[in-house]
């Protein structure tokens, strides 16, 4: 498992150190506005060709760049319902935080769980080395955590259960 | 060893010296432009210019007249001039944009500055002494994009920009009313205003993010996004010499001799080149992880003691609020 796990972080990784090299630019078709071009995509030359990392079918990440965001949409392996139904929840929570993350997104793209969206002021605060290891720290954790809760939930499961049937 | 200065915790987006590199204007991603006074790696703050309203995007500060002029994002420029008691006025420029201005330069006789803009316009500006403000002509065709770097050729009047659109052009500036008819040069003969003189691309798709002509203006240098440098003379505009780096991009570039040039930006360490007509190589990276500690996307790379022609230190300036001055024969 961990075997492919290294290659497809490490692609991770690089692609996005090659992509989070933004700039301070300010809308060409809005007065006085500076958007992420990667979310309003009004100028199709600021855009870069959006890169799509997979492990499999279900794993896998997008990374679109442009002069002054990146966008990176993660989907978290998810095997059975209750994995679905932990991964929502679970992205839920940190999403209606989304403020406290800086740049997490406050919604997922279609197709994915969740999505972060990086400006270059964000750069300017913050070490990209350090923004980049966050986001791949992110995705080693994801699965783990998701397995753990799924781990927690079977065995309170199991453990009510049998305290339920105790009383027959 | 490099002289450092740490400004605190700010990202720097451009800096500017004056003639005998006693001041420094500098500019971090705020509205207010910070004055301040050099000896040696001793910077002590003496003035601000508060006039924009939104982010400083670029400042200029003419050797010869001692005039600083800014532009910002909030679609206006203004021109400082210093009064007996040391505080700076700012004199009116009608750009008449309606997008963020991006960079701006003073042309080397100082009678006119240029300013790109994001509305795929370049304004070059002169002084209206009856009105006491500066108005601006516009060059926009064929500029397809935010413009986002300009050099002046020193015969004042050709002018290079380069292009969010992937291009580097070279438009004649020559504004009839405050300028004689120029003479012909090895870039073209005629010149009537915004006549494209060259439109040069490096082949792949990057945004240019800066252009500098060579100290006698022969050749003119670009840095693009594809983390390529390029380098044509304008006896053979075709034969255009690109050298693409493993490095990340590049977003700021100077000569430093008639055949050097030194270029840095997203690899956080300057790089000094060499071009020989046929090609292009590295010589040597400047470390600045190992001498200053520094490590962050440069933005802005300029001549700090010498010319175009023979440059002995050069500055940069980067997103972790440092300032960098380098011995070009540094290790």
């Amino acid at each position: 498992m961990a075997t492919t796990l290294r290659p497809y972080l490490t692609a991770v990784r690089h692609t996005l150190t090659a992509a989070l090299c933004l700039e301070n630019f300010s809308s060409q078709v809005v007065e006085r506005h500076n958007k992420p071009e990667v979310e309003v995509r009004t100028s199709k030359e600021l855009l870069l060709t959006p890169v799509y990392i997979s492990r499999n079918e279900k794993e896998r990440v997008l990374i679109e760049g442009s002069v002054n965001a990146l966008r990176i949409s993660i989907a978290v392996k998810q095997a059975d319902d209750l994995e679905k139904i932990l991964c929502h929840k679970f992205m839920r929570f940190m999403m209606m935080r989304a403020e406290n993350f800086f740049i997490l997104r406050r919604k997922p793209i279609e197709g994915y769980d969740i999505s972060f969206l990086v400006t270059n002021f964000h750069t300017e605060q913050m070490y990209k080395h350090k923004l980049v290891d966050f986001i791949i720290n992110f995705m080693e954790e994801i699965d783990k955590e998701i397995s753990d809760m799924k781990i927690a939930v079977n065995s309170r499961a199991r453990f009510s259960a049998e305290e339920f049937l105790k009383r027959f | 060893m490099p002289e450092t200065h740490q400004f605190g915790a700010i990202a720097i987006y451009t800096h500017s010296w004056n003639s005998n590199r006693s001041s420094l204007a500098l500019s971090s991603s705020s509205n207010i432009v910070d004055l301040y006074k050099v000896s040696g790696a001793n910077y002590q703050k003496v003035n601000v210019l508060s006039a924009h309203t939104q982010s400083v995007t670029g400042i200029d500060w003419a050797p010869k007249s001692n005039r600083i002029v800014t532009c910002s994002a909030d679609r206006n420029a203004y021109v400082w001039t210093q009064l007996k008691d040391g505080s700076w006025k700012n004199t009116m420029v009608i750009l008449r944009i309606n997008r963020a201005a991006t960079c701006v330069k003073w042309s080397p006789q100082e009678d006119k500055f240029a300013v790109g803009s994001g509305a795929k316009a370049v304004s070059v500006c002169y002084f209206d002494s009856s009105n006491d403000w500066w108005v601006s002509k516009h060059i926009k065709k064929p500029i397809r994009s935010t413009v986002t770097c300009l050099d002046w050729h020193p015969n004042n009047i050709l002018l290079a920009a380069g292009s969010s659109d992937f291009k580097a052009r070279v438009f004649s500036a020559y504004v009839k009313d405050v300028e004689e008819k120029p003479g012909q040069t090895i870039w073209g003969t005629k010149m009537p205003f915004g006549n494209l003189m060259a439109e040069l691309s490096s082949g792949g798709g990057g945004w240019v993010h800066d252009v500098c002509f060579s100290g006698n203006g022969d050749c003119l240098a670009w840095v693009g996004h594809d983390s390529s440098l390029s380098v044509v003379n304008a006896n053979s505009l075709s034969n255009i010499v690109t050298f693409k780096t493993s490095y990340l991009p590049f977003y700021s570039c100077v000569w430093v001799s008639l055949n050097r040039l030194v270029a840095a930006g997203y690899n956080c360490e300057p790089m000094l080149f060499e071009f020989n007509g046929k090609n292009i190589k590295l010589v040597k990276k400047y470390d600045t992880k190992e001498e200053t500690g520094g490590d962050n996307v440069i933005s802005k790379v300029t001549i700090h003691t010498g010319t175009k022609e023979q440059c002995k230190k050069f500055s940069t300036t980067g997103l972790d609020g440092m300032i960098t001055v380098w011995d070009i024969d540094a290790k």
